[in-house]
């Protein structure tokens, strides 16, 4: 599967949450801190490099507050073995 | 009966209903909404008749056909409503069926916005339709005034079949206020002898408007306008405060006359003599009381949420007085803008440091 | 950690160009900013901004033209239809659309949507049905649902008072002078994602000339329904679509042939 990510417009959000409902990897959740409207906006929450980029949550946020970020296809491997050689640096 | 707190739409709601109201046609528009809320509940729970018309055109001729089979009816809207609604209330004075209609006032001209003003004066006190005629304007000043005069619009409109509005605006329909409602008066059930219920053993009845001969419209114009005379002899209503010494009279109603009030008081505890004078009806106006304070010698200052309407009525007025200069000056506010008390104090204040120090009165505006 | 750098990833989905940067007035979950947001990316898809008009409505869409990078007017209560007539005939290159609730649509402007609709006047209207009059604080519209409980329907709609909810797209679907009549929902990806490819359409049947397009789109008024925006998607699904039966009601044959066009061009 491609890795994907998302970045929110926090400000833009009204924490809605129909993203979070509709994400089928469940990596977004709602933020601690209120933005400056008084919502907990949504944010991504993906340590484990889940997002696919599927783009449903864009599909249905009502005010177009996500962008969606795909890997161009062929790249996975490069991402698994530089995710490999950081973990035997650090070892 | 002991006061409650209550919203200013609902207050005059449930003054309709304990003044049995039958039927209720309206259409959501804010301000008012809240009144049409509070009869889909109450008229419902009395086995009345309540109804949310598609459009405030459906609603008007829906208050007609009530108002010809012989209901107590009433609606309620604000500008943008009386404007859709003026073809309906034309039919109804020509035909001459009672109805109460309430306005409650907010900024246009369009669709404006939602906030308080007093911009539909001329468009209700003159017409508010085609034709020859003046509906009975009244205009309330607090919650408890718009509650008593609920109850005489209904029974006004019934005495002269003819149309009484009630002229509020947002501010007396959203805020709340201490109050009492009147007991609920109970339905009679009958129906005034030419209304149409079906010509059982009687003569048919026909409620219309239509005079195609010149000579029969002229007639019935004439009979509206005998109407008119009588209504202008007989309903005028206002209140003064302060009148004997003032020097300056301001002149306003509703909210705005709310404001009028509070800077009287502000002046006179300074020392200056100022008075109030509220017009409770808008139509009849009372233009003889207002010449007569005028050859007393007082000026006028006239304060509106407009730009400037009630005005041409207080010139009319005054202006009948022959020989006199009297001045009179306008201070609105337009758009929803409330005036505040000290805007209204400064003016005058302004205007009578003026007028002392030139030693000579303002001749009237032209 | 590893993050990818810019060559490495691509836009898969932004915010479509055809919409400005205010943030909007609807509330949380509301469907009308769904709708602005399907409206913006297919007039970014057909490159049509800069000949785009819309005609906004009274009611919560009062302020769509903040939203939209278009020239577009605010017509009077219901008046929307009769409007949008005069400004496609001003200039029939203008492709011009209309966005308006079921108060507005359905109640006082039937009049006038459904004789634009009988001139096949060459107009997209994108009718939002959320079973509610949204601005004014949640009355009952045409469409509220038997037995639903609004500000102005307290104890539930009676039909004996007050009949029964009107069903716009099908109604105008049974007039000659309607190319397109499709009804979809907003309530989830799936649904949201077909609505896109009716608007399209919608917009396709102008651009063909073809006459009065209309796509109703079961929306959610979370606020005034008394819910969260999660329990108001749902209400839409286990409510609304019983009543409100998602299809096509009308495609007349030469739009089908476009849509086939369209198909073929887009799947290479």
């Amino acid at each position: 599967m491609p890795h994907g990510r998302i970045e929110i417009d926090t400000d833009r959000c009204k924490g809605c949450e129909l993203c979070r409902s509709a994400c089928p990897q469940d990596v977004i959740k709602l933020a601690d801190d209120l933005n400056n409207k008084g919502y907990w906006p949504a944010v991504l929450l993906d340590p484990e490099y889940k997002c696919t980029g599927c783009a449903l949550c864009a599909v249905v946020c009502p005010d177009g507050c996500i962008t969606v970020y795909r890997e161009v296809s062929g790249r996975t491997e490069l991402l698994k073995k530089e995710a490999r050689h950081h973990v035997r640096a650090t070892a | 009966m002991s006061e409650q707190l209550l919203k200013g739409n609902v207050a005059i709601a449930e003054a309709a209903v304990r003044a049995g109201c039958e039927a209720y046609y309206g259409y959501p528009i804010t301000p008012q909404t809240e009144l049409l809320e509070h009869m889909s509940k109450r008229m419902v729970e009395l086995d009345r008749v309540f109804l949310q018309a598609e459009s405030e055109v459906a609603a008007i001729n829906m208050v007609y056909g009530a108002a010809a089979a012989g209901m107590r009816v009433m609606t309620s809207t604000s500008g943008p409503g009386i404007s859709l609604m003026q073809e309906g209330l034309s039919y109804i004075a020509g035909s001459e069926v009672p109805a109460v209609i309430v306005d409650v006032m907010r900024g246009g001209p369009g669709l404006g916005n939602i906030q308080p003003s007093q911009g539909d004066y001329n468009q209700v006190t003159k017409t508010t339709g085609h034709g020859d005629f003046h509906p009975l304007v009244l205009a309330p000043a607090t919650i408890q005034e718009a509650i008593d005069l609920v109850g005489l619009a209904f029974d006004l409109a019934e005495k002269y079949r003819t149309i009484v509005f009630i002229l509020a605006d947002g501010a007396i329909g959203q805020m709340m206020e201490p109050a009492e409602l009147p007991p609920m008066k109970p339905l009679s059930g009958k129906r005034p002898s030419w209304a149409l219920t079906g010509a059982q053993g009687r003569e048919k009845n026909i409620i219309t408007s239509l005079y195609l001969g010149a000579e029969n419209l002229e007639q019935l114009n004439q009979n509206l306008q005998t109407k008119l005379s009588t209504i202008q002899d007989n309903e005028v209503r206002y209140e003064e405060q302060y009148i004997k010494d003032a020097e300056v009279l301001l002149v306003a109603f509703g909210t705005a006359a709310r404001v009028a009030e509070t800077a009287v008081h502000n002046l006179r505890c300074g020392g200056l003599h100022v008075g109030l004078f509220r017009p409770i009806s808008l139509w009849p106006f009372p233009e003889k009381r207002l010449a007569q304070l005028a050859r007393q010698g007082k000026s006028f200052f006239v304060v509106e949420m407009n730009s400037g309407q009630m005005l041409h009525d207080v010139r009319e007025a005054v202006g009948s007085t022959a020989g006199l200069q009297v001045p009179i000056i306008f201070f609105g506010r337009m758009g929803g803008v409330i005036p505040m008390p000290e805007e209204v104090e400064g003016e005058i204040r302004t205007w009578l440091t003026y007028k002392m120090g030139k030693e000579e009165i303002m001749p009237p505006e032209d | 950690m590893a993050t990818l750098t810019a060559e490495q990833e691509e836009v898969v989905y932004e915010r479509p160009r055809a919409l400005t940067n205010a943030h909007t007035i609807y509330c949380p979950g509301c469907n009308h900013g769904t709708a602005h947001r399907l409206v913006g990316e297919v007039i970014d898809e057909l490159g049509i901004q800069e000949r785009t008009i819309l005609v906004a409505a009274v009611g919560c869409s009062s302020f769509a033209y903040n939203y939209f990078n278009v020239d577009a007017c605010g017509a009077a209560h219901g008046r929307a239809a009769a409007m949008a007539t005069a400004i496609k005939r001003a200039n029939p290159d203008n492709i011009v659309f209309t966005h308006q609730g079921d108060g507005d649509l359905a109640s006082i402007g039937i009049a006038e949507t459904l004789h634009a609709a009988a001139r096949g006047e060459n107009i997209t209207i994108i009718f939002i049905n959320n079973a509610v009059y949204g601005m004014t604080g949640g009355q009952m519209a045409p469409t509220s649902l038997i037995g639903q409980k609004t500000t102005s329907s307290p104890f539930g709609r009676d039909v004996k008072l007050t009949g029964y909810p009107l069903c716009m797209a099908e109604l105008l679907a049974g007039l000659p002078g309607t190319a397109y009549s499709v009804r979809c929902s907003l309530h989830d990806a799936r649904n949201i994602i077909k609505a896109k490819k009716a608007i399209r359409i919608a917009f396709d049947a102008q651009i063909e000339g073809l006459g009065f397009s209309i796509v109703e789109l079961l929306s959610a008024c979370p606020t005034n329904w008394g819910m969260t925006p999660i329990e108001a998607k749902d209400w839409i699904r286990d409510h609304m679509i019983p009543y409100y039966p998602l299809g096509d009601y009308k495609v007349v044959e030469e739009l089908k042939r476009k849509i086939e066009r369209v198909r073929k061009q887009e799947s290479g």
